[in-house]
């Protein structure tokens, strides 16, 4: 039997660009990110398609919020690529909004609800350009959405913790994106609040937009989102929450940590 | 002494003091403004590094000049030499924090005290190599406006100006930075530019200082009008405008003291006066202040015993509590031998049904959003609107007509 020989770059050695022929928003390939000799993420690849909603699941130390710091060159990646809609993280920044975990800031900053939300349209306003009545505008209609109007000149030291997050989604609103990159959203927020981000997101989702979550939540994720993708360094799974988000593939991203009776509860497909 | 102080004050003191105290008041806005956000980064200790890490550039620059036949203690020449040096040190503090596993204090703590003590090393090198020329070089340890140039001053003046012109334009990337950095990296701006620009700005600050403040207490005129600015405001904006009022006032107004009493050094009275407009702010601030706290607390605790006590009395419980009592009585609701009054009978009656609606509304639909308000110390009819009260009284039944 004849060996075929495996072609990994040009002849010449060149670098040979990854097919690009999608210009999906989110592309992923081979990310990999380490803190230190211990890989967080390994290899991690996945594309997202336009106008999904897609929870990144996993168990704790898997690696969900580093995938999407990765994604943001919030921290540095040892390896692989990032492509949105088919161009680099730079050229399509200003199509990419982020809503960080809400116990990464100090709230005792000094600054209202409104400047918060403000600091959206900083990338747009540049250095010199004035903050004008269209602007804070936008930042109020922005706070309309996620029920926060009324809050607009508080400070936000005194805001709850469902409410901080309403804020920070606003700000995300306000940068106007196409691709939205959420961290932990629903963690530790009332249902007030759980209800008002589903229904932001949902309304994104209706107009084309993409939405990416770190999710925590196995119970809420077939009702909240359309895709998730299972991780725990590696990718496990990915693609729809019907075909999916199975028992089967849960068990492999959880290993024993996720008890039988959990998963049962979950009700789902047989995997 | 007094006299002189207001002469110098009114900038009548001669036409040296006057660029002093003008030339200090600028210093102090430049630094109060942009400390601010260095404190709002919590980095402020990195100021302390740049501060010391001055010294050995101040005494290169001696050793060049006068080698090179000038004046060893030209202004410019030593200010150039001292942003060299501060500069290094700066580079070196970031980059002992990432390369290695030290936190960036540590590093910062290293770098301070290792170009200090080069500093001084130079300095006394200085003294015993040409004996009587390094005078002025011991008072930019401590800052000494004795005998300051026109020129001197005029460098200050455009330093200061420039400073300030460079926090305007870079406010809203550095308050990004200092609340949320990765979302300002996730939204496009360069983080490490913008913390790099924070610390320019700073060293930037040291260096127009040396001469006025001296350059380990400039350390002082970058922090503390910050601090002292955030206790009387929650905007980022009013925090820098007020950091560099009280900058610009505790610069001015340490000149003229200082300018009063030649023996005084200029560093030590400004930041003496700083320090007093910072516990000022400490104590009297309105809200964050000490005694503003103090007070609100107290006047919390009154109404939770004002509560307790009325719904005792509601109940005709006995009350064992000493301030309940005391807050009771001040109150008019009991007399001195512990029996209601009938206005405390009445208030009674009426926290009880409060309370009773409190349980109801906890039930009903629209209380979700009310939760923070269930502490039984808000009035129920501050929360609701009057058809919400009437219906939770339908709801409630015959009870509500305890309360007449």
């Amino acid at each position: 039997m004849r060996e075929t020989p495996v072609k990994v770059a040009a002849e010449d050695g060149r670098i040979v660009k990854p097919p690009t022929s999608d210009d999906s928003p989110l592309a992923v390939r081979g990310l990999t990110v380490s803190y230190g000799d211990k890989p967080a993420i390994f290899s991690v690849d996945t594309i997202v398609p336009q106008g999904s909603m897609m929870a990144i699941v996993g168990p704790n130390g898997a690696g969900k919020s580093t995938l999407l710091k990765a994604v943001l060159g919030i921290v540095k990646s040892l390896s692989g690529t990032v492509s949105i809609f088919g161009e680099s993280l730079s050229e399509a920044q200003q199509r990419v909004a982020y809503v960080p975990q809400r116990a990464s800031v100090d709230w005792d900053f000094p600054t209202r609800v409104i400047d918060v939300v403000l600091m959206g349209l900083y990338r747009k306003l540049g250095l010199l350009g004035w903050l004008t009545n269209h602007h804070r505008k936008t930042a109020r209609a922005c706070l309309e959405r996620v029920g926060m109007v009324q809050f607009a000149e508080r400070q936000i030291v005194q805001l709850s913790g469902g409410q901080q997050q309403r804020v920070f989604l606003a700000r995300a609103l306000a940068q106007d994106a196409d691709l939205y990159l959420l961290d932990e959203p629903f963690a530790g927020v009332d249902a007030a609040t759980e209800k008002a981000i589903i229904d932001v997101l949902k309304s994104l989702k209706s107009q084309n937009k993409t939405v990416v979550c770190v999710h925590h939540d196995l119970a809420t994720v077939a009702d909240y989102f359309d895709r998730v993708l299972l991780i725990n360094v590696q990718k496990i799974a990915e693609g729809p929450v019907a075909t999916s988000f199975t028992a089967e593939n849960l068990q492999r991203t959880y290993g024993g940590r996720l008890a039988a009776t959990h998963i049962d509860d979950l009700r789902l497909p047989a995997g | 002494m007094w006299t002189t102080f207001l002469d110098a004050l009114l900038l009548q003191a001669g036409y040296n003091a006057a660029l002093v105290a003008v030339g200090a008041a600028l210093l102090g806005i430049a630094a109060g403004t942009s400390g601010t956000f260095l404190v709002l980064r919590k980095r402020a200790l990195v100021s302390d590094a740049i501060a010391h890490a001055t010294l050995p550039g101040i005494g290169l620059a001696f050793i060049c000049m006068t080698a090179l036949g000038g004046d060893g203690r030209n202004l410019a020449g030593l200010m150039l030499g001292s942003a060299l040096t501060a500069a290094a040190g700066l580079l070196l503090v970031a980059w002992i924090s990432r390369a290695t596993r030290l936190s960036e204090d540590a590093a910062i703590g290293a770098v301070l005290s290792v170009f200090f003590g080069f500093g001084i090393v130079l300095l006394t090198l200085i003294q015993t190599m040409s004996s009587g020329r390094q005078a002025g070089l011991d008072g930019l340890l401590l800052g000494s406006t004795a005998g300051m140039l026109f020129q001197d001053g005029i460098i200050i003046a455009i330093g200061g100006a420039l400073a300030v012109g460079a926090v305007f334009a870079l406010r809203r990337p550095m308050t990004l930075v200092a609340f949320d950095a990765d979302f300002a990296k996730a939204s496009g701006w360069n983080v490490g530019h913008v913390d790099l620009a924070i610390m320019g700005l700073v060293l930037g600050v040291a260096v127009i200082g040396l001469k006025t403040a001296g350059l380990i207490l400039i350390v002082a005129m970058l922090i503390i009008p910050a601090v002292a600015a955030r206790f009387w405001t929650e905007r980022t904006e009013h925090v820098v405008l007020g950091a560099g009022l009280f900058g610009g006032l505790s610069g001015y107004v340490g000149a003229a003291l200082s300018a009063s009493a030649p023996a005084l050094p200029t560093g030590p009275v400004i930041v003496l006066v700083c320090a007093f407009l910072f516990v000022l702010s400490l104590l009297f601030a309105p809200i964050r202040g000490v005694l503003a706290s103090l007070l609100r607390h107290r006047r919390f605790q009154v109404r939770v015993h004002r509560r307790q006590g009325l719904l005792a009395l509601a109940h005709s419980e006995a009350v064992h509590d000493r301030m309940t009592l005391a807050v009771l009585r001040r109150d008019d609701l009991i007399r001195a031998d512990g029996v209601a009054t009938d206005i405390g009978r009445a208030q009674a009656a009426k926290a009880l049904l409060d309370e009773r609606r409190w349980e109801i509304v906890r039930q009903m639909q629209f209380a979700e959003g009310l939760k923070a308000n269930f502490d039984g110390l808000t009035p129920i009819e501050g929360v609701l609107t009057k058809d919400e009260l009437a219906e939770v009284d339908r709801r409630l039944g015959p009870l509500s007509i305890v309360g007449g």
